[in-house]
């Protein structure tokens, strides 16, 4: 008895799990991000309104040239929406059942390092194509190169260095330097990624403290007070979401950008959220040239115009991250069915993935490192002014930094580039 | 004749697991082994919750045998899936034996505390470590079997294969461990354990005896897990990890060894319905479940099946 | 000398907020014997209630003083309704059953209080920096430090005073002492255990909550302020011994200055301080520093 009844159970969960038929007139695009947990208001929220219109658009055919027509691929695109929050084990666990079980024919997603990680050898297994949009580890490529994975952003490796180059040209007697990022994979990275590049562009700087809070820790009391009284000329941070936010409001409230100038690779996120907090003279990245660096072009003014509708905010870098991510997919895509004349495999969609160069809001994405597979692109770093009589911050005194500036050469693995001072650079 | 009973259903189990290994859909293999893998780990704990000891950090032994396998394969280059996961045992339950000695004092919430401390040392270990990668963990290659290398959707049916034998192979060892005079012991040291003492048996020695046992089933579970997931991270040894165990366990009852296979595939399939069907408040689903279990099932979800046997 | 003084302020602004957070988790297990993982839903419901109700009482342009008012309301209304109703409806279904039942109980109210925190106020972040702007900074040598963090440690001293006077100088606290110590035998001499018990859990919410609310001003309230939380507050409960005020005074003091030592001198340390000191005081502590004392049973 017992045999049956467990079975019986087991049976029925199953079924009821083995809904979605395949449906091949449309194209089911699975979309992976933050939901729930921590990274849902920074980065998961905005990246999926930014899917929803651009995906609305896309099935409508209501995007400015040269996106205009309808679909992908010539397919309608049905979104098919998952959370990344859990451990790790369940997030690739999510994605067989995505590619397995619910049938997609392409994923785009993914803001965490380590699920990208772990996604990423599964989804060779699989042979299904998916798009990184957001995640910043290096390691994906370079530790073994993929066919079937692509990442339409730059790594993390750019933020740094361009970060390094800008800090050292808007100091030039910096003698020393201080950061606070993360206990995780990203901070840490982060921070070392910046220190290689001090290292090489200023050899001698000294690091006067380095600190690591746990993710999420929300107070820094101790951390500030060991900041403060480091007297580091720049003080080096990595931070996103609420504990960027509740960095802001307690180092600003103990005047740490008196003594030091701040640095947010990642700070353009709450740029907008803490108009009013936000020190003047804070130094401020986007992981990119998105929001407000973005160039104006046809396609950022229509992605800012419908975002704000939707949001009733301006879009940040993760939602510009999105749209790289599907405006690539749509753009291989097209391309290959204009090469095939019918509508494309996915073997030819890859193809035509490989190499690419398209055109996103706001900049050009070149898929130009591993094999065509990762994406480089120009980046920009600005220094934070408020303007109480608007209310609103803007970031003035941006530098851009072409792609050959800031991401290794093709074939050159980002650690050894760094460590072997950045040769071939191109930064005029 | 309860004992034939039990081992009988694990037979047939087999039987069906081995089946399905070869006919399941490919998309229920991975998810299979894995409930799996979490099944083993369940039924070591089910071992130490029998004397109420409830450990919040059996995460560590999992992680560790994780991380054993990993290291295992990326490092010494060994691949065979039965050797890396045989190893992931023997060291986790030397892990477990070495610690047990601290451990076999402590009782209740201070048992509890301390494996979390322990476990979330070795987080931070691991954390910290970058060769290693750090939170964001690396990458386990595909295994062999027994020196064959076969095509990546063949080894899965066989890690699945591999993890019906070895979670029903534990599941029996138990069931004869916990009908032996040590293993009964575990119930008396639940209701009074200084009656048991007053017997003249060592009541350290016991809990020492369970919690290296528990260990090295976590360790192989943990094994099985790095194999069929194909990445760790520290994650699996991070508190947060242990609770979901000690959540599933609950969920199955430590009744039977039985329990925990059917608490780990209920509890799988509640968090991936949950995130399907409801993406923005699943773990408020899960929640929800486990209160109906608490509160209405005292015994876990193996009371329901108790109860129909005596129907 | 200011690398000294640094340190000790910090561990005991640390310190400060470790013992409100840590405080009433303490009395639950004490007298309920329930070890409350739902604890950081209190803080995290605690923290955005007071951004919202602060976040209103500026909105109206009342007088500034009022937000502090605020905090009070927002810690007494979320504790007293979610502690009622945790109570009544799901905890009171579990009395007398294993400890570690109570744990899951509270950890799945944990997972559904979590998704309804998110569900109400949505994945976006709040702040409420105006109690702490309000009172300013001062200087300590070379240190620029805000006065809301002094403000946090009389906050912490009122309540563990509070807590002391309550406890041996009231009835209900006897009370209570008699229940932590024996609940057979206090129930055995006419108390009420379960009418102690809904108040009890509803003091321990508040002081949840309280600890929520006065961090609200410092930090951008989001969600999973609730997570980590909860091992910080078992780590210091247990370093005490559960169920001691006095304990959770003494371990939050610990857990507070050894986290300070790590972050000025060897910041790498800072992710192992507190299970390192968890794990060493258990090791010649088996119980914590101040178990009190259970009886025997045969």
């Amino acid at each position: 008895m017992r045999i049956t009844f467990r079975h019986a159970l087991l049976a029925g969960a199953l079924c009821a799990m083995a809904g979605g038929a395949l449906a091949q007139e449309t194209m089911r695009v699975g979309i992976v991000t933050f939901i729930t947990g921590p990274g849902a208001g920074p980065f998961g929220i905005p990246a999926r309104d930014a899917a929803q219109i651009i995906i609305e658009a896309i099935n409508a055919g209501s995007l400015p040239a040269p996106y205009n027509s309808k679909g992908i691929g010539g397919a309608q695109v049905e979104m098919i929406l998952v959370d990344e929050a859990g451990p790790a084990t369940q997030v690739v666990q999510e994605y067989r059942n995505l590619v397995e079980r619910r049938n997609v024919d392409a994923v785009v997603g993914y803001v965490s390092s380590g699920n990208c990680l772990g996604v990423a050898p599964v989804a060779e297994e699989l042979k299904k194509l998916t798009v990184f949009f957001d995640c910043g580890t290096p390691r994906i490529f370079e530790e073994s190169p993929k066919q079937f994975v692509f990442r339409t952003a730059a790594h993390a490796v750019m933020d740094n260095v361009a970060a390094a180059r800008y800090i050292l040209q808007r100091t030039p007697n910096l003698k020393s330097y201080a950061g606070i990022n993360q206990n995780y994979a990203w901070g840490q990275d982060s921070w070392r990624d910046f220190t290689l590049a001090m290292q090489a562009l200023r050899p001698g700087s000294k690091v006067t403290t380095e600190q690591w809070p746990k993710l999420m820790a929300g107070q820094f009391n101790s951390e500030i007070s060991a900041l403060l009284l480091s007297n580091a000329d720049v003080v080096h941070t990595s931070l996103w979401g609420g504990d960027l936010e509740s960095f802001i409001v307690q180092a600003s409230g103990r005047q740490l950008e008196k003594k030091s100038k701040v640095l947010h690779t990642a700070g353009e996120q709450i740029m907008f959220r803490m108009a009013d907090k936000i020190p003047n003279g804070t130094i401020m990245g986007a992981r990119g040239p998105y929001g407000v660096f973005a160039r104006d072009n046809e396609l950022n003014r229509w992605f800012q115009v419908q975002y704000r509708a939707k949001a009733g905010v301006p879009p940040i870098y993760a939602a510009y991250h999105m749209a790289n991510g599907l405006f690539g997919l749509k753009a291989a895509a097209d391309k290959a069915m204009k090469a095939a004349g019918k509508r494309p495999t996915q073997d030819q969609i890859i193809k035509a993935f490989e190499g690419l160069e398209f055109e996103a809001p706001g900049l050009t994405v070149r898929m130009a490192l591993s094999k065509g597979h990762q994406a480089v692109t120009e980046t920009a770093i600005g220094t934070y002014q408020y303007d109480p009589a608007t209310k609103t911050g803007k970031l003035v005194d941006v530098v851009r930094y072409p792609a050959e500036c800031v991401n290794p050469p093709d074939g050159v693995d980002s650690i050894s580039w760094l460590k072997g001072g950045m040769k071939g650079a191109k930064c005029q | 004749m309860h004992s034939d009973r039990t081992l009988l259903a694990l037979a047939v189990l087999a039987v069906i697991g081995l089946a399905a290994a070869w006919l399941a859909p490919s998309w229920t293999v991975s998810f299979a082994t894995l409930a799996l893998a979490k099944s083993i780990v369940i039924i070591g704990l089910i071992v130490l919750m029998r004397a109420a000891l409830v450990p919040f950090g059996q995460a560590l032994f999992y992680g560790a045998g994780a991380y054993t396998t990993a290291l295992l394969v990326r490092i010494a280059g060994i691949q065979d899936a039965l050797l890396l996961v045989s190893l992931s045992l023997l060291v986790c339950g030397l892990l477990a034996f070495a610690l047990g000695f601290i451990m076999s004092r402590y009782r209740e919430i201070f048992f509890a505390m301390l494996s979390l401390s322990f476990s979330m040392i070795l987080y931070g270990v691991l954390v910290k470590n970058a060769e290693l990668g750090g939170t964001d963990g690396f990458t386990v290659t595909t295994p062999t079997f027994f020196g064959n290398k076969v095509d990546v959707a063949t080894a899965r049916r066989l890690l699945f294969a591999l993890a019906v034998l070895l979670s029903l192979g534990s599941a029996a060892l138990i069931h004869i461990f916990l009908r032996s005079p040590m293993g009964a012991l575990a119930e008396a040291i639940r209701d009074n354990e200084i009656r048991v003492e007053y017997l003249g048996t060592s009541v350290r020695r016991a809990i020492h005896i369970k919690f290296t046992l528990a260990g090295a089933l976590a360790g192989l579970g943990g094994g099985l897990a790095a194999l069929s997931v194909g990445h760790v991270s520290p994650e699996m040894t991070y508190w947060t990890t242990s609770g979901e165990l000690v959540f599933t366990a609950i969920l199955g009852g430590t009744g039977s060894v039985l329990a925990p296979l059917l608490g780990a595939f209920v509890f799988e399939s509640v968090a991936t319905l949950a995130i399907q069907y409801a993406p923005h408040f699943w773990q408020m689903m899960i929640g929800v479940v486990l209160l109906v279990v608490i509160l209405f099932l005292a015994g876990g979800l193996w009371s329901l099946v108790q109860r129909k046997k005596t129907v | 000398m200011q690398l000294a003084a640094t340190i000790i302020l910090d561990g005991f602004v640390y310190a400060a907020w470790l013992f409100i957070v840590a405080v009433g988790l303490t009395l639950v297990f004490g007298v309920m014997k329930i070890l409350n993982v739902a604890h950081g839903q209190f803080y995290s419901i605690g923290a955005y209630a007071t951004a919202s109700l602060v976040g209103l009482w500026f909105a109206q342009g009342l007088a500034p003083v009022g937000a502090y008012l605020m905090m009070v309301v927002a810690a007494l209304l979320s504790g007293l309704i979610v502690g009622f109703v945790l109570e009544r409806f799901i905890l009171r279904y579990i009395y007398g059953r294993d400890e570690v039942v109570g744990a899951l109980a509270t950890y799945a109210v944990f997972l559904i209080l979590e998704d309804a925190v998110r569900l109400s106020w949505g994945t976006g972040a709040f702040l409420a920096p105006q109690p702490r702007e309000l009172l300013g900074i001062s200087s300590l040598g070379e240190l620029t430090i805000s006065n809301y963090d002094l403000f946090l440690i009389a906050v912490a001293i009122v309540v563990g005073l509070l807590f002391w006077w309550g406890l041996n100088r009231t009835r209900l606290g006897r009370l209570l002492r008699a229940v932590i110590h024996d609940r057979e035998m206090a129930q055995a001499f006419g108390v009420n255990v379960n009418k102690m018990f809904t108040i009890t859990f509803i003091i321990g919410g508040i002081l949840g909550a309280l600890g929520g609310a006065l961090t609200a001003p410092v930090i951008s309230v989001s969600p999973g302020i609730g997570v980590e939380v909860i091992v910080l507050a078992f780590a210091v409960v247990v370093i005490g011994g559960m169920g001691s005020v006095g304990g959770a005074l003494i371990g939050a003091l610990i857990v507070g200055v050894a986290r300070a030592m790590a972050v000025h001198l060897a910041p790498n340390l800072e992710l192992f301080v507190i299970y390192a000191v968890m794990a060493a005081v258990l090791a010649f502590r088996p119980f914590g520093l101040f178990a009190p004392a259970g009886a025997r049973k045969i």
